[in-house]
């Protein structure tokens, strides 16, 4: 009984401030669906990170004879190379694997890369330096690799693949922070546009909550279908951005991206899931809150 | 029933004030006329019997509690005992008779049983069975004034405050009103009636208090509307 004359309210309130209603449900899901793909944008990230982090390694390349460099007197002696190995082998934990590569090694991976281009023809072994491979437990760490072995003598050049790698990243941040921007500037619309949406309903129905007030409901049962009209607007809102999100992990992500991008591995549905589970929870919390900060202001009880 | 005890009130930015230092004992199942001209403060008095407003000093008790010390969420329970009623009826356009007469009960949460029981009986008593389907704007001013009083009582108040209950009424629905408020005072139920009406007071020789620029300057039992001028 008081529960269906508490919904026939909410649904008579949502009715006829229909306008109002679709505008709230829209702000709420567009800053939503904003918010979430900044979240799995993050989660696509760190995933790619955590795969080609695995993947990347720091090179240290030797001098060869022909070396230019300041720091080489021709090829790089053995004693260098065996103080190189230990010095890398001492910077464990950090380093965790290091690997030698020789000409030979080189030259076959050079081969293979450049199998019948007329360069492969004219190189020898020789051309093509020694290194060590160094992989590490910390790739965010290379300065550390890069700053003790650039210049020694028998080095030619130290070269990191991170490096590479973090223009990538540092765009793919770049865009997640654009997104949650956004999607805070969204979200604080959204706190307004609730706010003055209760404002404008508790005056048009001032007639109601004044009779109410007179009979002795209590603040509770006044300000409940309020309440629960946000939060209504707040969920359907949060599903229709939760729909977007799953059209895009399902469209862009599943069809397109995937296919096309064989090398590396894209968030799950399992990621969509639980930020849909963190969305509708920010949702409904924020428009529940929005709600009882503005009746507490425009309804008097 | 209602007990003001050097109670005084002075509104914010207002020169003088509504009540100044009043004294008056109301007791249970009586029936008072509140009168005076306007702004002698007839409308003060009865908001703060209902705790809208706060005395700027002195004490307002009603049911034998100091409503001053009442916490708000104590507030509602204080209005359930009191039923009000007003000049403009303050009816629900957009509901029918019964449902503006079970707004009341369903606001306080009465389950649905009780709900169905009580609004016919008390739509009968107030004369308006047959038309319970009707919408306010379908009624005659009398017929809303017994809407509303329906509304008011339907909760069974030990009091009821009427806020110039006859103001926009004619003189013959006007006596409807008042025999329908003096059956309502019979059942028990305290009455305070603030009035301009001085045919209503004059015939049914209840008590009455006249206030004058928020001082009581008359407490009369059987009393008329007021001298001659």
């Amino acid at each position: 009984m008081r529960l269906r004359f508490v919904m026939g309210e909410v649904w008579n309130g949502l009715r006829r401030n229909l306008t109002m209603t679709f505008a709230l449900i829209i702000t709420i899901a567009v800053s939503l669906a904003l918010l979430g793909g900044g979240l799995l944008l993050r989660q696509q990230v760190t995933q790619m990170k955590g795969y080609w982090f695995d993947k990347v390694e720091v090179s240290i390349f030797l001098c060869t004879k022909n070396s230019q460099e300041s720091s080489c007197a021709g090829a790089a002696s053995q004693a260098e190379k065996d103080q190189i190995q230990a010095d890398l082998e001492s910077m464990s934990p950090l380093v965790q694997d290091v690997y030698f590569e020789t000409s030979q090694e080189a030259y076959d991976r050079f081969l293979e890369q450049f199998a019948g281009s007329p360069i492969a023809d004219t190189a020898v072994p020789e051309d093509l330096g020694e290194s060590f491979r160094v992989k590490l437990s910390d790739p965010d760490r290379y300065p550390v690799i890069t700053s003790a072995f650039t210049g020694r003598p028998g080095i030619e050049k130290v070269d990191d693949q991170k490096q590479v790698l973090d223009k990538l990243f540092r765009l793919l941040d770049g865009l997640q922070l654009i997104a949650m921007s956004i999607a805070l500037a969204m979200l604080i619309v959204t706190v307004l546009l609730v706010g003055n949406t209760m404002r404008l309903a508790a005056f048009s129905r001032r007639r109601e909550t004044g009779i109410m007030r007179l009979v002795g409901a209590s603040k509770f049962y006044i300000q409940l279908p309020f309440l629960l009209e946000s939060m209504v607007a707040a969920a359907i809102g949060a599903g229709l951005a939760i729909g977007a999100l799953a059209l895009v992990k399902s469209l862009l992500v599943d069809h397109f991206l995937a296919p096309s991008f064989k090398f590396t591995s894209f968030i799950g549905w399992e990621s969509v899931w639980t930020t849909s589970v963190v969305l509708f929870g920010i949702g409904i919390a924020l428009a529940a809150l929005a709600a009882l900060v503005t009746l507490r202001r425009y309804l008097r009880v | 029933m209602i007990r003001f005890d050097n109670v005084s009130k002075t509104y914010k930015r207002a020169h003088s004030p509504a009540l100044r230092d009043v004294n008056v004992e109301i007791e249970r199942g009586e029936f008072v006329f509140l009168v005076g001209p306007s702004g002698s403060g007839k409308s003060t008095f009865l908001r703060l019997c209902l705790k809208e407003d706060k005395p700027t000093s002195g004490t307002v008790w009603v049911a034998g509690k100091d409503i001053g010390k009442l916490p708000s969420w104590r507030v509602p329970q204080l209005r359930r005992q009191i039923g009000t009623v007003f000049q403009d009826f303050r009816l629900l356009p957009n509901k029918t008779v019964a449902q503006n007469v079970a707004f009341a009960l369903e606001v306080i949460g009465k389950p649905r049983s009780h709900v169905n029981r009580v609004v016919p009986e008390v739509l009968e008593m107030v004369g308006l069975d047959g038309k319970e389907g009707r919408f306010p704007d379908q009624l005659s001013g009398g017929e809303q004034q017994r809407v509303a009083i329906a509304r008011a009582f339907v909760n069974k108040p030990t009091i009821l405050i009427a806020d110039e209950p006859t103001g926009n009424l004619d003189p013959t629905t006007s006596v409807g009103i008042m025999k329908l408020l003096d059956r309502i005072n019979r059942m028990g139920t305290t009455v305070v009636m603030a009035t301009h009406d001085s045919h209503i007071v004059d015939q049914v020789r209840k008590r009455v208090v006249e206030l004058a620029d928020g001082i009581v300057v008359r407490d009369q039992e059987r009393g008329v509307y007021g001298y001659a001028y």
